[in-house]
């Protein structure tokens, strides 16, 4: 029914959309990992990072990446600063508090969000979001190769912060076993605030890739968030490798069942795999250890 | 007030005092009285999905009541203000109809809005409870009108009056240029509006020579809409026509440009997009020659170009939900103005009557027939040199068509 080179292209776009699940999922999975927490307000807050970068571009004219190293670092403070000060202390130490926190807070900025910008949908217009790459028979956007990449130093910055760093090694230990890891001195609370911070950073340097090809609008959270459940429980709870190899997974099922059953129908090649890991594997392609 | 004033009237009577008689007549202001506004309910959607479009058309019915205030109120009632009541309709029909409730008891005389079709349907049914007049914005489902509802207008046309001008202006279009495309591709949201409109168009179009190749559902929001463009590619249709909300269709465009994939025409029929100035300003090479047939105000009336200037020098962006409420509202109050009185069931007769010519749309005099305005019509546009032009019905338009429009 169809060429092989529209098959592979799909499969090509499937790859470059699914970095960017994984770069979405990478934060839910390490908040998870460490705190043990949905975080709800994951979706609100990209969607803040995308207006931001927005902003940035609207209000300066700063190109779209050149914003990662200022949206960065103030997500990474927004996000410490509203565990340590806000969830932290509200939870009282028990995890129900947290989702219903993270709920409220969802809601409080989706809504800041819409009293600030109103529900106009936004994008940022620029020669470069219609760049291609000719390579062969397939015409690749330029935009996404660089998202994809981008979220791929990502992974891997994170990954080598887990394994090689001092703080990396707090953040696991705290993961496996709060109370020892609190009794040799690390700082709980402290480094539940990084992770949460690292998580909010991944999702700034997301809608800075994102920004180019796509739009936003108060509720755009939801429409990554949901894939980013799934490649989370698809990749193993806490895993970044498995978010990675998750986010790749999923965007290529989405992307090749979208062009064979039709894209609305296409979705639920997602659905499917959702319930067929949490059938036969439920801690995930790599989260064997938690 | 209405107790005293007949008390004193029989008062007067019986003392025999004609002089007496004649002041009590008279009409309130020469008696001094400052006259008592008349309220009226704006509902519009202004949180939630639809807040997009319910800004707009707060926005056309505010300006609307600024002038008629400006220009003297209602005349016939002594120059009677109107009071805005707003209500915020959340983008649900329950909330619409929680604020049709909360009008009711703010004792407005009629209410004007809705924008989305569950929205009117609900808010009319609320309203007619109470004999209260609704007149409906945008909502185009066609069950609006085929309730029977007494106290219901639509000033502007529903889906199978939308759908079947489309039709008949592209077919004419296509002749106008000797038949250029032959061969059809739908894109629609796989929701009730962009399947049913794709289910209809595919049956209608091929009575008229064309060939449907494709339906391609797509869901909302979409996040990605490659492979559907790269399905366009290799289907090559002459003829794309999306039936999506903004934010794919806008996508759609950006990805259909970047993927080279340029068909004879892009139409579209009561799109999010191709009529909405932010896709244009934004994308203006995507955008351009994309056609919609959607509402629109009339390009050739002077008070409409006055309005779109002043919207825009507000820096604010304006769109068909701008005039079509400013013109619901002028209809409103041409339908008190002909009463002389705040009486609902007055208004409804008086609207049921109405021959207003006054609006700002592509329409003609208004005539309702069961609730419907059948001098509504949707006229075709195009984005042509960044900007929105009408280019059919030729009575109405600013420019001609391009089409086809790439070779």
């Amino acid at each position: 029914m169809f060429s092989p080179t529209i098959i592979i292209e799909a499969m090509i776009n499937g790859l470059l959309t699914g970095a960017i699940y994984a770069l979405v999922a990478l934060g839910l999975t390490l908040v998870y990992g460490v705190l043990h927490i949905i975080n709800f307000a994951h979706g609100a807050t990209l969607a803040a990072a995308m207006f931001a970068v927005w902003g940035l571009n609207a209000a300066f004219g700063i190109d779209t990446y050149w914003t990662i190293p200022i949206v960065t670092p103030a997500f990474f403070v927004l996000g410490y600063v509203v565990q340590r000060f806000v969830i932290g202390p509200a939870a009282h130490g028990d995890d129900g508090n947290i989702l219903l926190i993270t709920l409220g807070i969802s809601i409080l900025i989706e809504n800041a969000l819409l009293a600030g910008f109103g529900s106009d949908t936004r994008s940022i217009p620029s020669d470069f979001s219609f760049a291609i790459v000719e390579a062969g028979p397939f015409l690749l956007s330029s935009a996404r190769l660089v998202g994809a990449a981008g979220s791929l130093v990502v992974a891997i910055l994170f990954w080598l912060l887990m394994s090689r760093t001092d703080t990396g090694k707090a953040i696991r230990a705290v993961a496996r076993e709060k109370l020892g890891a609190n009794l040799v001195g690390i700082n709980v609370g402290h480094i539940y605030a990084i992770t949460f911070g690292l998580g909010c950073a991944a999702l700034a340097v997301a809608a800075s890739l994102l920004m180019p090809t796509f739009y936003v609008n108060p509720r755009i959270g939801g429409a990554f968030v949901n894939i980013a459940f799934t490649v989370v429980v698809l990749g193993g709870m806490g895993s970044i490798p498995g978010a990675m190899a998750g986010g790749l997974i999923i965007g290529m099922v989405e992307s090749l069942s979208g062009l064979l059953l039709g894209e609305s129908l296409g979705q639920i090649g997602i659905f499917i795999i959702f319930i067929l890991v949490l059938l036969l594997r439920p801690t995930g392609l790599f989260g064997a250890k938690a | 007030m209405k107790f005293i004033d007949t008390t004193l009237n029989r008062r007067t009577a019986l003392k025999g005092g004609a002089a007496a008689l004649a002041t009590m007549a008279a009409p309130a202001i020469v008696r001094g009285a400052e006259p008592s506004p008349i309220k009226v309910g704006i509902l519009q959607p202004v949180t939630g999905a639809l807040a997009q479009d319910g800004e707009y058309g707060r926005m056309g019915a505010e300006l609307a009541i600024e002038d008629i205030n400006k220009a003297g109120g209602i005349k016939s009632l002594g120059g009677a203000k109107i009071e805005m009541v707003f209500g915020d309709a959340r983008s649900t029909p329950e909330a619409g109809t929680q604020e049709v409730e909360r009008m009711q008891e703010a004792g407005v005389s009629a209410i004007i809005g809705g924008f989305a079709s569950p929205i009117c349907l609900a808010g009319s049914q609320a309203a007619a409870r109470y004999d209260l007049p609704y007149i409906v914005d945008v909502g185009v489902t066609d069950q609006i009108i085929q309730r029977g509802l007494k106290n219901t207008f639509r000033f502007a046309p529903g889906f199978s009056l939308c759908t079947g001008a489309a039709i008949q202006n592209l077919v004419k279009i296509n002749e106008a240029s000797g038949k250029a495309a032959k061969t059809v591709a739908l894109v629609h949201e796989d929701g009730l509006f962009g399947s049913g409109l794709a289910k209809l168009m595919a049956a209608e179009l091929p009575k008229y020579g064309f060939e449907i190749l494709e339906l391609i559902a797509v869901p909302t929001p979409s996040r990605d809409l490659s492979n559907v463009v790269l399905r366009l590619r290799s289907l090559n249709p002459d003829l794309v026509i999306p039936s999506t909300y903004y934010g794919e269709t806008v996508l759609l465009a950006r990805t259909m440009q970047q993927q080279r994939v340029r068909p004879k025409g892009v139409y579209s029929v009561l799109n999010g997009a191709a009529s909405n100035r932010r896709f244009v300003k934004e994308f203006p090479e995507a955008a351009e020659n994309v056609m919609d047939c959607n509402h629109w105000h009339d390009p050739r009336n002077e008070k409409a170009v006055a309005l779109q200037k002043r919207v825009e020098a507000a820096g604010k962006i304006y769109n068909y939900n701008v005039p079509l409420n400013y013109s619901c509202v002028g209809l409103l109050a041409d339908a008190i103005e002909r009463a002389a009185s705040g009486d609902r069931k007055k208004i409804i007769e008086a609207l049921g009557t109405s021959t207003f010519a006054g609006h700002l749309m592509p329409y003609g005099a208004t005539k309702f027939e069961n609730g419907q305005n059948m001098g509504a019509a949707p006229v075709s546009t195009q984005v042509q040199g960044g900007d929105i032009k009408v280019v059919f019905p030729e009575t109405f338009a600013n420019a001609k068509p391009k089409f086809p429009a790439n070779g």
